[in-house]
């Protein structure tokens, strides 16, 4: 168990290593710099600029500076935001994105589960063909029409009720978060509840439920002992990657709620060539990536030795 | 009945009483988790502490947003348009603007320019926020520190007709020969390379803010970071800045003059430029004016709001190559296409936005001339879609060149949906008019500067905003000399007209430059002008006296009141 953990995180290592260096070698390709501005430097304020920012070095020493930089988990100074540093960005921003998506995991996770087992409790009928007409909705719309969606309706509500039943777009307390939450989590939910669904009908068909009833079990233990436990693993084997998923991929949503979260920076710095920000973010997703995966994976070969053989 | 049927029913009828449980139990569970994350929540907020409506009349307390979150506060070094919107708030320079765009002191009572001198009498009253009085060490030391090579200023040029200021900036010189000198506490006096006309009215500009040598020192480079680590002497402070999320600004009392700051409390509680969710935050009263898109128009006017526009000074224009290699340098092919297309259409069919104005001349309506409008005293010579004509040009051009046929050309442009939608205008109209095919480059900003840079286009789509209230903050962009300069157009007749608008202290004659800087920009088919932007905006109607600027902040609510 052990050599196997080591293994996994030094894959772990390597990757976000990997990641750090395609990011830094595609990064200084593009044309342009980040200290380009509409008012052209003449050759005295550009010298002054690379100058501060250590642009004027050549580019495997700055590789090198940075990667030593990045060792001692200092991400060095955004070009945008000039007073601010990168390790600031993301401590005051990620909690932001990780609390709006922890809601919208929960959400996702707890709708995914019994919708899931609604659906298949009354296959063929009514509930589940409303519920799988949803989830087709729910997976193939993309968030950000939920979002522009979600928030008109609340304008017309609010406008409707004469008073604020939920504020339309900001950040400060849970009243915010819910509308950007569920928006947030609906399309994993969709995914949930088929994945849900389908593992609930194999379990409702096994032996052991056969079993169980013969042996006169009450049904309400039926269902929560053998049916529901039983189907549910492939649900929370799925969590570790969509809790990463959803909290590194809330942008859009980020966007039209006017949430602080660090979605926006992520993408503002790709288009304003932050150098030091594109960095920052990419590692910092990228090894949170990374982490939940292995976490997923040790999980599995402590529940399942098989995988640890493999 | 069949007993099986029954122990399926029963199954279900109990499975589904204990799904009613587990969602009765989850809501409970996701109850408690919501309250923590209140909490947690409380520590990022973006209320900034105050209230939620878009005008609180009690408080005297008004709500709005930002575009984007300014990227420091340091005036020195600002280059953006929040950061210098928020600093007119909060800072107050030798000159300001008043409530009609006119000059007039600010931190300087009065003053007198003679010759390369210009000298500034500081007012007594003007304060810091902790209640020393501005002096004229103040001015030298925020000029020196702008150009000194330490700070890498983008904006130190704007400081160059100061004497020295580039040698300053470059290394050669110390920062203590730069031509300002504080005289006494109230005295600043400021000595110029070579006596210009408009040197006055750059002065408002916020790289002339100033700031105080013992507090810079203390921050430790984070001077403008943080609400805490910058001092001010305008209408109002920054009390909070919560990085990305909400600003709050609250009147200063140590500020000099009643009649600007009437509003207690500005409160942007919002960071953001997606225009649905403002009109949206608009529509919920929990802002007091917000900027539309062209789609937006209808329910505007649906709900019966107070529609406004302005031109925010800008010029767009199609940039032509002129370096040697490129076909774009022969003048008969870029009449063709300044023939072929007319920004008339442009702005009435494809933008379809009140405030636009069709582009004619590189010189924007509101310039002021010797005493009417620039541009009423020269109106702007321009060719009227001609596709007859068009065509002609195209095939002189075509023998000029030796081609049977124009090849492709490329038309340069940004990534935003409208400037997309722009180029596509242009496009067609070229292969309907000229039969010429062009294709579009869409780039990100800092790609699209690099490429204009590089020279890598035939034309492309660019604009040009004033830094200064003078016509030259315009006229010397395509001059042989100036770095902007990216489709390298040269033109001795042209840096000659230049030169006289920069050196001539007779407003007539620097008018008369500028008039002849439009007709040889027009004959030489340097660009084709597209259009002035406009802002359509709404208002909460108690909010009164908020300016729009061309020049300097582009909302500024120090003049504003709530009407009850």
């Amino acid at each position: 168990m052990w050599s196997y953990t080591l293994k996994r995180i030094l894959q772990g290592i390597i990757t976000v290593w990997f990641i750090a260096t395609a990011t830094f070698v595609a990064m200084h390709n593009v044309p342009g710099d980040p200290l380009s501005s509409d008012r052209a430097a003449n050759e005295t304020i550009r010298a002054n600029l690379e100058a501060r920012y250590g642009l004027d070095r050549p580019l495997f020493e700055q590789y090198l500076m940075y990667m030593g930089n990045m060792l001692r988990g200092d991400f060095g100074i955004s070009f945008t935001q000039q007073n601010r540093e990168v390790n600031d960005i993301i401590r005051e921003h990620f909690p932001v994105s990780a609390t709006l998506g922890v809601l919208a995991v929960v959400f996702a996770a707890l709708g995914g589960i019994l919708m899931g087992a609604l659906t298949a409790l009354y296959r063929n009928r009514l509930p589940d063909y409303i519920i799988m007409f949803l989830v087709i909705l729910g997976i193939s719309v993309p968030s950000f029409v939920f979002a522009a969606l979600g928030q008109l309706s609340l304008v017309n509500l609010n406008a409707m009720m004469g008073f604020s039943v939920l504020p339309v777009a900001g950040w400060g307390t849970v009243s915010h978060m819910l509308l950007p939450a569920l928006v947030l989590g609906l399309g994993t939910m969709a995914y949930l509840t088929r994945l849900m669904r389908s593992s609930m009908l194999e379990v409702i068909s096994s032996d052991y439920v056969r079993t169980a009833r013969a042996k006169g079990v009450p049904p309400a233990r039926i269902f929560t002992r053998h049916q529901l436990r039983n189907a549910v693993m492939p649900v929370i084997t799925v969590l570790g990657p969509a809790i990463a998923a959803i909290t590194t991929g809330g942008f859009v949503v980020e966007l039209v709620f006017a949430v602080p979260g660090l979605g926006r920076y992520f993408v503002q710095a790709v288009q304003q060539l932050d150098y030091t920000v594109i960095m920052g973010t990419t590692v910092f997703y990228g090894t949170f990536l990374v982490f939940m995966v292995i976490l997923v994976d040790l999980v599995y070969g402590w529940i399942d030795p098989r995988v640890r053989l493999k | 009945m069949k007993p099986d049927r029954s122990v399926d029913s029963r199954l279900l009828s109990a499975a589904g009483r204990q799904l009613i449980v587990f969602t009765l139990i989850s809501l409970l569970g996701v109850a408690v988790l919501m309250f923590a994350l209140n909490w947690l929540a409380g520590l990022t907020s973006s209320a900034a502490g105050g209230s939620r409506a878009a005008v609180d009349i009690e408080a005297n307390t008004i709500t709005t947003y930002l575009r984007d979150e300014p990227p420091q506060m340091n005036s020195m070094i600002a280059t953006d348009a929040v950061s210098g919107m928020i600093l007119n708030h909060v800072m107050e320079g030798l000159l300001r603007y008043d409530q009609f765009g006119n000059l007039e002191g600010g931190v300087a009572e009065r003053w007198e320019q003679n010759g390369s001198e210009i000298t500034f009498w500081l007012r007594e009253d003007s304060l810091w926020s902790d209640g020393q009085p501005v002096t004229a060490h103040d001015f030298v030391f925020a000029w020196r520190n702008a150009l000194s090579p330490a700070l890498g200023s983008q904006y130190a040029f704007i400081l160059y007709p100061v004497l020295n200021a580039e040698k300053v900036n470059n290394g050669e010189l110390p920062l203590e020969s730069l031509g300002v000198e504080a005289v006494d506490d109230r005295t600043f006096r400021v000595t110029l390379e070579t006596p210009i006309a408009y040197f006055d009215r750059m002065v408002a500009f916020v790289t002339f803010l100033p700031a105080r040598e013992d507090f810079y020192n203390a921050t430790n480079g984070r001077y403008g970071a943080d609400p805490h680590e910058m001092l001010y002497n305008g209408p109002y402070m920054m009390t909070s800045w919560v990085h990305g999320s909400s600003l709050r600004l609250e009147k200063n009392p140590y500020y000099w003059d009643d009649n600007r700051g009437l509003i207690e409390v500005i409160n942007f509680a919002h960071m953001t430029s997606d225009p649905n969710t403002l009109l949206n935050l608009f529509k919920d009263k929990q802002i007091v004016m917000a900027d539309l898109g062209a789609t937006m128009l209808d329910e505007a006017m649906l709900q019966g709001w107070q529609i406004q526009s302005f031109q925010e000074g800008t010029v767009f224009f199609i940039e032509f190559n002129h370096r040697d290699e490129r076909l774009t340098r022969n003048l008969n092919l870029r009449k063709a296409f300044y023939l072929a297309q007319d920004s008339g259409e442009l702005v009435n069919r494809v933008i379809k936005l009140p405030g636009y104005l069709p582009g004619e001349s590189l010189f924007p309506v509101w310039l002021r001339g010797v005493e009417d409008s620039l541009r009423d005293e020269f109106p702007a010579p321009m060719y009227e879609r001609n596709i007859e004509l068009a065509r002609e040009y195209l095939q002189r051009a075509l023998d000029e060149l030796g081609l049977e046929q124009l090849p492709q050309m490329t038309l340069l442009t940004g990534d935003t949906p409208t400037s997309r939608m722009q180029a596509e205008y242009y496009q067609e109209v070229f292969k309907r008019n000229l039969g010429v095919d062009v294709i579009i480059d869409s780039q990100i900003f800092r790609q699209r500067l690099e490429k204009m840079t590089q020279g890598e286009f035939d034309m492309v789509m660019a604009g040009w905003g004033p830094d200064y209230d003078d016509p030259l903050t315009f006229a010397d962009l395509f001059t042989s000399w100036n770095l902007n300069n990216r489709g390298r157009y040269a033109s001795d007749a042209l840096d000659a007209q230049v030169r006289i608008a920069q050196s001539s202290l007779d407003t007539e004659e620097r008018m008369r430059a500028f008039g002849e800087i439009q007709r040889l920009i027009y004959e030489d088919v340097v660009i084709i002008p597209n259009y002035e932007r406009g802002y359509v905006y709404v208002t909460d109607p108690r909010l009164r006296g908020m300016i729009r600027r061309v020049i300097g902040a582009e909302i500024d609510f120090t003049y504003a009141w709530i009407e009850e």
